[in-house]
């Protein structure tokens, strides 16, 4: 096992996931599984391999600094649940 | 305890696009909320990024401004976070191949000297939206109109250990970026924003203490407070034997203290990863070299040729070079009145207070460079003695029109026809018999003191119009002869 609970834990709350106190073991066990594939993986000797950052043989093409997209607020607003003076209103978030 | 302030800075700069980083919306300031937000900005789903070329030559730019290596292969990674203002729950960064990698970069000092600071890295990445906490009683406003901004994120190795070196460093990133032209580097906008990374640890030894991080500190003055609160802080802590929490914390200008930022204390953790909507950018030596040929002269070798082709002092030279704009109108100026020490003084002096009073920018300047060069010829040929020059000044300050024509209007010009002096000259004399008594039978060094009222009173006829050098030659002459 080489998670404990406590990880899955942590995982979920950043990935705001939630998981009930009767699932939690069976995640942890799954998830090990996952990362034992994972060192599994580790062992293979990768020394001069270039990190894939892409499955694409391909590099990024660029697009001219132009402005394309026009103010379309009301249309991308209208399935906002709550606005108000054209914000987008979220549950008061305090710093 | 005698402690040493550790610090690396982190800057956040807003590069000069007319659409953002992955989207075409406007990066305009000012705009009614959410008028420049696109799907792509909104984070719906289905919409994918796509690079705006502008934004890659502004980094390559920086990079090769600073003599930093340009990463040949840059990769974009997630940054993962939930808060309301980044709707796709990431943010777009680079973590593991930055596009500008490690460089040197010489900052001007007060005394004259340069302070090498080691910059780690330089990347790409977009802004995230902005929380409105105060229109609204119960609920936070997203604007989601900067989501999406290109910024160049600048961080150093902690080399600093003042905060005179922090603010220095940020004056000349600032005049380095405005002079590439790969930003406005406007700070009351947030177009600059700067994160300290700050520690202390017993003068003397090596190891680093535990730093805390003052997030978006966004003007030089709150940055020079932000570091002698926070060390204070530290320092108090230290003392009394406890340790420092390494966390997040927010400089409030208002109390001048710094306060946890506890919304970021359920761990910093990213969990960056390759973003898999963006292809590797390539860069390579062609268009590396296509880029460096657009480099404009940079600060510190304008600040050479004016001190070796102007023949102005170190001093005048490191005050006009870091604003681009007053450099090219001190240009201006000499170009038209050939005098670069007057013209650096009035830009420096006058021209500077004027537009600081009525808080213009000198690209605004009501006074044009080839107006202060007239006003500085009439200085230069006599027509104009220091004390009328700036009452001409004020005029055309004004927009009452140019310097000949004031001097033209108002009658102004100074009196240096030797004959007309000496006339006014011998009528104060044989007015004044008193004190012409009194200065010959002064000494030395209280004649001096005693010729004042004849200058006086010779000005005052003249109303100010007098040569004053020549003046006080023939009233010299006149009253030594008296004696």
């Amino acid at each position: 096992m080489s998670v404990t609970p406590e990880d899955i834990e942590k995982v979920a709350l950043l990935a705001r996931l939630s998981i009930s106190e009767s699932e939690l073991p069976e995640v942890t066990e799954r998830f090990s599984k996952v990362l034992d594939l994972v060192d599994e993986l580790n062992t293979i000797n990768t020394d001069g391999v270039v990190p894939m950052s892409n499955p694409h043989d391909m590099t990024q093409r660029l697009r001219a600094d132009t402005v394309t997209s026009h103010n379309a607020r009301e249309a991308l607003m209208a399935s906002a649940p709550a606005q108000d003076s054209g914000y987008f209103l979220v549950p008061k978030v305090i710093d | 305890m005698n402690w040493e302030i550790v610090m690396g800075l982190e800057v956040h700069l807003q590069l000069a696009t007319q659409s953002k980083i992955f989207s075409g919306s406007a990066t305009q300031f000012g705009a009614e909320p959410n008028c420049q937000a696109d799907p792509v900005d909104l984070g719906m789903p289905g919409m994918l990024p796509v690079l705006n070329e502008e934004a890659v030559r502004h980094a390559v730019t920086f990079g090769l401004g600073i003599g930093a290596k340009i990463g040949e292969r840059s990769v974009f990674d997630r940054k993962n976070y939930f808060y309301p203002d980044l709707p796709k729950g990431y943010q777009v960064s680079q973590f593991f191949a930055p596009i500008v990698c490690e460089g040197v970069f010489d900052v001007p000092m007060p005394d004259g000297s340069l302070l090498p600071i080691r910059i780690t890295r330089a990347h790409l990445e977009e802004d995230a939206g902005k929380s409105v906490h105060d229109i609204f009683p119960r609920e936070t406003g997203i604007d989601l109109n900067r989501a999406g901004t290109p910024l160049l994120e600048i961080v150093t190795e902690p080399d600093f250990r003042t905060a005179e070196q922090a603010v220095a460093y940020l004056k000349a990133l600032h005049s380095l970026v405005t002079y590439l032209g790969i930003s406005d580097g406007n700070m009351a906008e947030g177009s600059m924003r700067c994160d300290i990374n700050i520690s202390l640890r017993e003068r003397g030894t090596d190891a680093l203490g535990t730093r805390t991080e003052i997030k978006n500190v966004n003007s030089f003055r709150f940055v020079e407070r932000a570091i002698h609160v926070e060390c204070e802080r530290q320092a108090d802590i230290l003392d009394g034997g406890g340790r420092i929490t390494q966390e997040t914390r927010l400089y409030d200008a208002e109390q001048n203290v710094t306060r946890s930022m506890r919304s970021k204390e359920v761990a910093n953790d990213y969990r960056y990863f390759p973003e898999p909507d963006l292809l590797p950018i390539e860069i390579d030596a062609d268009y590396i070299e296509a880029v460096r040929a657009t480099l404009p002269e940079l600060p510190g070798a304008k600040r050479d040729r004016f001190v070796s082709d102007y023949g102005l002092s170190e001093y005048d030279a490191t005050l006009l070079v870091p604003n681009h704009s007053m450099a090219s109108f001190f240009e201006a100026v000499v170009d038209h009145c050939h005098a670069a020490k007057p013209a650096a003084n009035w830009i420096l002096g006058d021209l500077s207070g004027a537009l600081n009073r009525a808080d213009i920018a000198i690209e605004h300047s009501p006074l044009s460079a080839q107006q202060l060069a007239g006003l500085i010829s009439r200085i230069e040929d006599g027509t104009l003695s220091s004390k009328l020059a700036k009452q001409v000044f004020d005029a055309m300050w004004e927009g009452l029109g140019d310097a000949d024509e004031i001097i033209e209007s108002r009658g102004l010009k100074q009196v240096s026809d030797a004959g007309a002096l000496e006339t006014m000259v011998a009528e104060v004399i044989t007015a004044n018999p008193d004190q012409v008594a009194q200065y010959v039978a002064a000494d030395e060094a209280k004649r001096k003191k005693l010729s004042g009222f004849f200058v006086g009173q010779i000005m005052k006829a003249s109303q100010g119009q007098a040569n004053p050098q020549l003046l006080n030659q023939l009233l010299l002459e006149k009253l030594d002869a008296q004696s």
